[in-house]
């Protein structure tokens, strides 16, 4: 009786209080308030929490095989924190990071610091003391096959150390390895098939729920065609036999 | 004026026994090395063991079997007595020396930046420590009477002249002077404080006892002046602790290490100077040294930070064996202004926590596994980067030469791997597997460095192998045409 007008606010009170960020529910992505640095991908965005690279936790990037882009997909976020005059650090690249290229990408290289220690300690004891400086923006840290079988409490200290503080910490590891429970963010960086485009998937997010993956077109500007006119001129200058431009 | 003394009652033991974190093995000082002699202090697990100052040396060795004998060496002792001088010239601008075993400090104009005359002892007594050497601390209006009461081991702090005279009374006569025959005769005349020696007839006390007594009391009344000749801070610094047992350990290395950092931070701090390459030696058995220099970015005098640089050092440096004295030198100093706080954490201290945490790195990992990347003007990709030290790289070259560069990989091979190519005679690129790889954009031609012996003709190309990788490959201009990948775009 009275029960009937009051149902609408009360299905209103639920609903409200549902979209608490506190309260998760298991079949959709709470919006979760993080604190977090946008990632320069409009597409990826939607589907973070806070809408970008959280900060203080560690984000794993778990990547097919190397050169798909999984550097190009940080680099927006790392190089406006360098623009800020914080430290990009990489610890243990497996290839050299190219000055010419960071700096085409935005990063400001006197920003930028490279980190190649010996061992395994070395690194994590290195990744450890850039997340506590305050000074640095980014951390990236590249395990390779050998250190795969890390220890979880190591990744546990770093992820305290990480905590609270205004870092990305990102984590690249080969794909086959297994995943970390530390890592608050977990994407999956592949190719997709007869195209060159990069897909992202989220394996693990704040706030739950996997969307589907992330296709982005990375390479788009890179992979413009010469015009006709330039491969003529070009021709003409290399004396190469033109079945050696397309070759599949 | 309000002074503030600091007595070392324990030097002689204390210049020995600093450099170790508690006593261990009973330790006694001797007032020399010849048969007849006696002695002077003795640390805490001597004298549990009986030994007391004063007792002969062969006593001492009958009540502590095991007991370690040095032989008091004064010269040490006013060298320490100097630098703790030099420490203290943090706290106040005029600081003067006691000898032999004294320092006074004119405090009053310290009080406010200090937060008062509490806080002010507090400090002093916490830098004491840390330096290793126990003192009592006394001050009042005028250095003789702060001196006295530090003397005496009373702890007492009177910052008003007229409370002086009160306190003054109730020490005993015998700091008037050394003189024994004096003390004798201030005996007899029953004047055992001196509260009584103040109420003696001041005529009749100088006639029996002499002008100096009376001298001496109007000097510690604050009625007569008593001047003090300032300390002069030394220019450089440098000190040698003996350690009373050989150490091997890094973390008891540290320890002693830190107390002479703490003083090298403190005399710092009063010259206004910072430390770019301090130096250290240990001194081992058979005459082996070990010298460590720490190399700072940026000047420092901030004692967690450099004994945290030292404790990196020695993790990864090997000593022979073990070391039998520590020895430190501030090497060159460059003035270093104090900073002012701020309330929000702001981009000063921030650049001072960047510099830091390249130092702390350089310090554990050594400089070779630390760089920076700056771009190089060459055409060609490997010379067109250098390493250099982080933080240094050139300033950006801007949207021009981006806007140039269109198609250059994050990613480079150190050394161009060699692609595996195709039977025919055009030769196509293929990747490990043998599948073909296909080119997407390209070529640009690369052709430099004819001048310098390292001649490069190249194409480039953007290739895709069958996983969809890109590749940067090139194609040599030469006869043979080989193939290779220079990097990825990852």
């Amino acid at each position: 009786m009275n029960a009937s007008p009051s149902a609408p606010s009360a299905s209103q009170a639920i609903v409200s209080a549902l979209n608490h960020p506190a309260i998760w529910r298991g079949n959709d992505f709470a919006q979760v308030a993080t604190p977090s640095v946008p990632t320069g991908y409009a597409e990826l965005d939607v589907h973070l929490p806070g809408a970008g690279w959280p900060t203080g936790v560690i984000t794993e990037i778990h990547v097919e095989r190397p050169g798909i882009g999984e550097l190009q997909l940080v680099m927006p976020a790392a190089a406006r924190l360098t623009q800020a005059d914080r430290w990009l650090v990489m610890i243990a690249p497996p290839y050299l990071p190219y000055a010419p290229a960071l700096a085409a990408h935005g990063v400001k290289l006197s920003r930028l610091m490279l980190i190649r220690p010996k061992t395994l300690a070395e690194q994590l004891w290195a990744c450890e003391q850039a997340l506590q400086s305050t000074s640095c923006g980014s951390v990236m840290l590249w395990l390779d096959q050998s250190s795969e079988r890390m220890a979880e409490n190591a990744l546990r200290r770093l992820q305290l150390t990480a905590e609270r503080r205004e870092v990305l910490a990102m984590l690249f590891r080969a794909s086959r390895a297994a995943s970390c429970a530390q890592a608050a963010l977990r994407l999956h960086v592949s190719r997709e098939p007869q195209t060159s485009r990069t897909a992202v998937r989220i394996l693990k997010r704040r706030g739950g729920g996997i969307p589907a993956p992330v296709v982005l077109d990375l390479h788009s500007a890179l992979l413009q065609r010469p015009t006709p006119a330039q491969r003529d001129e070009f021709d003409h200058v290399s004396e190469a036999p033109a079945s050696a431009f397309v070759t599949h | 004026m309000l002074w503030l003394a600091l007595h070392f009652r324990h030097l002689p033991l204390d210049v020995f026994t600093r450099g170790m974190p508690a006593d261990q093995h009973p330790l006694a000082v001797t007032s020399g090395a010849e048969t007849g002699a006696r002695i002077i202090a003795a640390n805490r697990v001597a004298q549990m063991q009986g030994v007391q100052p004063g007792m002969g040396v062969s006593a001492a060795c009958a009540l502590a079997a095991r007991l370690q004998l040095v032989a008091r060496d004064t010269a040490k002792e006013h060298a320490s007595l100097k630098r703790i001088a030099a420490w203290s010239l943090q706290f106040t601008s005029l600081v003067s020396l006691a000898d032999p075993d004294a320092v006074l400090l004119e405090i009053e104009g310290s009080l406010k930046l200090f937060g008062g005359l509490n806080k002010l002892h507090q400090h002093i007594a916490r830098g004491i420590a840390q330096l290793g050497f126990n003192a009592s601390i006394a001050s009042a209006p005028t250095p003789l009477a702060a001196l006295w009461f530090a003397r005496a081991g009373a702890n007492v702090r009177v910052q008003h002249p007229d409370a002086l005279r009160h306190a003054l009374e109730k020490l005993p006569a015998d700091f008037i002077c050394d003189d024994t025959a004096m003390r004798d005769l201030l005996e007899n005349f029953g004047a055992q404080t001196l509260g009584d020696c103040l109420r003696l007839p001041r005529d009749g006390l100088a006639r029996r006892a002499g002008r100096q007594v009376l001298d001496q009391l109007d000097r510690a009344l604050g009625l007569r002046p008593d001047p003090r000749q300032p300390f002069i801070a030394p220019q450089t610094y440098s000190a040698a602790l003996p350690l009373p047992a050989p150490v091997s350990q890094a973390d008891a290395l540290l320890f002693a290490a830190r107390r002479l950092l703490a003083e090298l931070c403190g005399w710092l701090t009063a010259t206004g100077h910072g430390v770019q390459r301090p130096r250290f030696e240990f001194i081992h058995e058979k005459q082996l040294v070990t010298i460590i220099t720490l190399e700072l970015a940026n000047a420092s005098r901030d004692l967690d930070h450099l004994t945290t640089l030292l404790r990196e050092r020695l993790a990864r440096t090997e000593l022979p064996c073990a070391a039998i004295e520590i020895a430190i030198a501030s090497g060159k100093v460059v003035p270093l202004a104090s900073r002012n706080l701020a309330f929000l954490p702001d981009n000063a201290g921030r650049e001072e926590s960047s510099s830091r945490f390249v130092e702390r790195l350089n310090a554990r990992l050594g400089a070779h596994a630390i760089c920076g990347l700056t771009p190089h003007a060459d055409y060609r990709p490997e010379r067109a980067w250098r390493a250099c030290q982080p933080g240094a790289a050139a300033p950006d070259p801007g949207q021009a030469t981006s806007s140039l560069m269109p198609t250059r990989p994050l990613w480079l091979l150190t050394t161009p791997r060699p692609l595996r190519e195709s039977g025919k005679t055009s030769a196509a690129p293929m990747d490990q597997e043998g599948s073909p790889l296909s080119l997407l954009a390209g070529p640009e031609r690369i052709e430099a460095g004819w001048w310098d012996g390292q001649h490069v003709a190249r194409d480039y190309f953007v290739a895709r192998n069958q996983a969809q990788s890109l590749l940067w490959i090139y194609r040599e201009r030469n006869v043979a045409a080989h193939w290779y990948v220079h990097g990825f775009f990852s």
